[in-house]
């Protein structure tokens, strides 16, 4: 292990280290616990410029509350789910199918297309922008929450099935070709024999792919206006908009914004982590 | 199992599909997710390249201009503006790369609570950018901010980092470092938890320590991670909007722009909807970042033919 296991250390470096852990977190962390203290105190502690001091009364639920029944808040985080959950379903679907042609199966242009998949994945945004939203509009999908999905399904589907593909090369080969000889269809090979093997590559892109859509701001912004079908990303300036200079209020918006992919990352962390850094380990 | 007369009869005759079932399977199973990302990625591609040759408002007739958008591209002071934002973009962004290795070896040991530290560091990474973005403006703010606050009590001058020209792009950048080396710390404790244990030891026999150890030994085994975080690093760093768009819109005076923000503006924002223009804009990144693209593929190739 690198560097030197603490245990093996001098006893003053072990003390140093144990009170360096949280001092260093606490600076790390220091941006966003302003934040936090910001979003429970009153409006009063702004006005009189007590702005890092003590919050003078705790004024989370009122806050918050604000934040929940007085706004359009809950409505941009409906839409946020309402895009992030098909496109989490359809960009994984697709690319396990996709995963599945490449991974199995050896064929001429295989290594092309799965170049293609990669190349376009890292593609910026920009050059794709004007055409897209003009596709989108002319499919009368402007400002709906359908093109926004239609798009983000066909553009994860790049990463994912990056990921996938190599995920199932290194599945072993031998049980495909055991089921071959056995006789069985191919798809059923697919359906009986990969995807029970897939269950954690789908749940590591599942949760990757949810944080990605969720904090999507770009797309949100050039295919969505309006609170009808904008997410949250994209709200949360109309709502800082609305309650300008209020930081309390701002700072209480955001981090309900932030909730739902932090959530999610601190349940799945085992299978977050294990996407973020596939191929980090040989 | 005897095969009955029928199927003896019947195995000639298989249907095209079974005949031809390794060969036409993965075309099948390819086919949707190639039609989305042809009819929404690719496509689109070409059609930029094809805009960027017309003056076009993105709703009445274009007009072909051929070169025009470029030319008038090596005169304009914002587009130069933006690329060398992005030129400090590219360079500084990499700081996240040392900066996330330094972070994990820090954290690499087994002292009890070790795995909450290692999350809540890794916790800025899973914010949204805009929240990112909010999260730093209010941590700059002249004179309600943190970070003056902070200076302030070591005895140093109010600054008012997003309002000055030449201090607001790296004011942002360091907004983004924040999530990014995140990111590579992960990386890097993946790797460090895989380094073989017997080459520290016999790196130990020979003396080698601390500073050559690391340099020698720990690095070179964790080249697989290095290779993802400059991958991921460098897409990050060209493809920065959402900061830009939240904590300046551009300003001050336009010198934060980059390319990404600067092409938004002028395909879509109230200044006026030059579609020709901005696609223009887009190409030229798409051209800085296909060097990249071109050198990520070669390496993946490369890595492919070994195995």
């Amino acid at each position: 292990m690198f560097p030197t296991p603490i245990e093996k250390t001098p006893r003053s470096w072990q003390l140093t280290y144990q009170s360096l852990l949280p001092l260093a977190l606490i600076m790390w962390l220091l941006p966003l616990i302003a934040v936090a203290i910001f979003s429970i105190k009153p409006a009063s502690d702004f006005t009189q410029g007590n702005y890092w001091g003590m919050p003078s009364s705790f004024e989370l639920f009122a806050n918050y509350g604000q934040v929940f029944f007085n706004s359009d808040m809950p409505r941009y985080m409906l839409n946020s789910v309402f895009i992030t959950v098909p496109t989490v379903i359809g960009a994984v679907a697709l690319s396990c199918l996709a995963g599945f042609a490449l991974g199995v199966y050896k064929f001429k242009s295989n290594i092309w297309i799965f170049f293609m998949f990669v190349a376009g994945n890292f593609v910026p945004f920009q050059i794709l922008m004007v055409p897209v939203r003009d596709l989108t509009l002319d499919m009368g999908l402007y400002n709906t929450k359908t093109g926004l999905v239609l798009f983000h399904v066909a553009f994860q589907t790049g990463f994912c099935t990056l990921f996938m593909r190599n995920f199932i090369r290194a599945l072993p080969y031998e049980l495909i070709e055991a089921a071959r000889v056995e006789g069985i269809a191919e798809w059923k090979i697919f359906w009986y024999v990969v995807i029970p093997l897939m269950k954690p590559a789908i749940a590591a892109l599942s949760v990757l792919i949810f944080t990605f859509i969720w904090n999507d701001y770009f797309w949100a912004v050039v295919l969505t206006q309006g609170p009808e079908s904008q997410p949250v990303t994209a709200g949360i300036t109309s709502f800082n908009a609305q309650f300008r200079a209020a930081y309390h209020l701002m700072s209480a918006g955001s981090i309900v914004a932030a909730l739902p992919p932090v959530l999610m990352f601190f349940l799945m962390q085992r299978h977050f982590i294990a996407g973020l850094t596939l191929g980090a380990v040989k | 199992m005897t095969d009955t007369p029928a199927q003896q009869v019947a195995a000639p005759q298989r249907s095209w599909y079974k005949r031809n079932e390794i060969a036409v399977t993965p075309w099948l199973f390819l086919a949707p997710a190639i039609l989305f990302f042809a009819f929404y990625v690719i496509w689109p591609i070409y059609q930029s390249i094809a805009i960027s040759f017309y003056d076009w408002d993105g709703l009445g007739e274009a007009q072909y201009v051929g070169m025009a958008n470029y030319v008038e591209l090596m005169d304009d002071s914002a587009f130069e503006v933006s690329l060398w934002n992005n030129l400090k973009w590219l360079l500084f962004y990499l700081l996240a790369i040392p900066g996330g290795l330094f972070i994990a070896l820090f954290l690499n040991q087994t002292v009890t609570g070790i795995r909450i530290y290692k999350s809540l560091f890794f916790f800025p990474f899973v914010l949204s950018q805009v929240v990112v973005g909010l999260v730093f403006s209010w941590f700059y703010l002249p004179n309600e901010g943190l970070l003056n606050g902070v200076l302030g009590l070591v005895g140093l001058g109010p600054v008012n980092v997003l309002g000055d020209p030449t201090m607001a792009t790296y004011g942002i950048i360091a907004a983004g470092l924040w999530p990014q080396t995140a990111y590579c710390m992960i990386l890097y404790l993946t790797g460090l938890n895989a380094v073989d244990p017997e080459q520290i030891e016999a790196g130990r026999l020979d003396n080698a320590k601390g500073w050559k150890m690391l340099w020698y030994i720990i690095i070179p085994q964790l080249k697989p991670a290095t290779f993802i975080a400059f991958v991921v690093t460098i897409i990050g760093a060209l493809r920065s909007f959402d900061l830009i768009s939240i904590m300046t819109n551009g300003g001050p005076f336009g010198q934060t722009r980059v390319l990404s923000f600067y092409m938004f503006e002028k395909a879509l924002s109230e200044y006026g909807f030059r579609m020709g223009y901005g696609a223009a804009i887009a190409v030229v990144l798409f051209l800085i970042m296909l060097v990249f693209i071109a050198y990520f593929l070669w390496s993946m190739w490369s890595e492919e033919k070994r195995r």
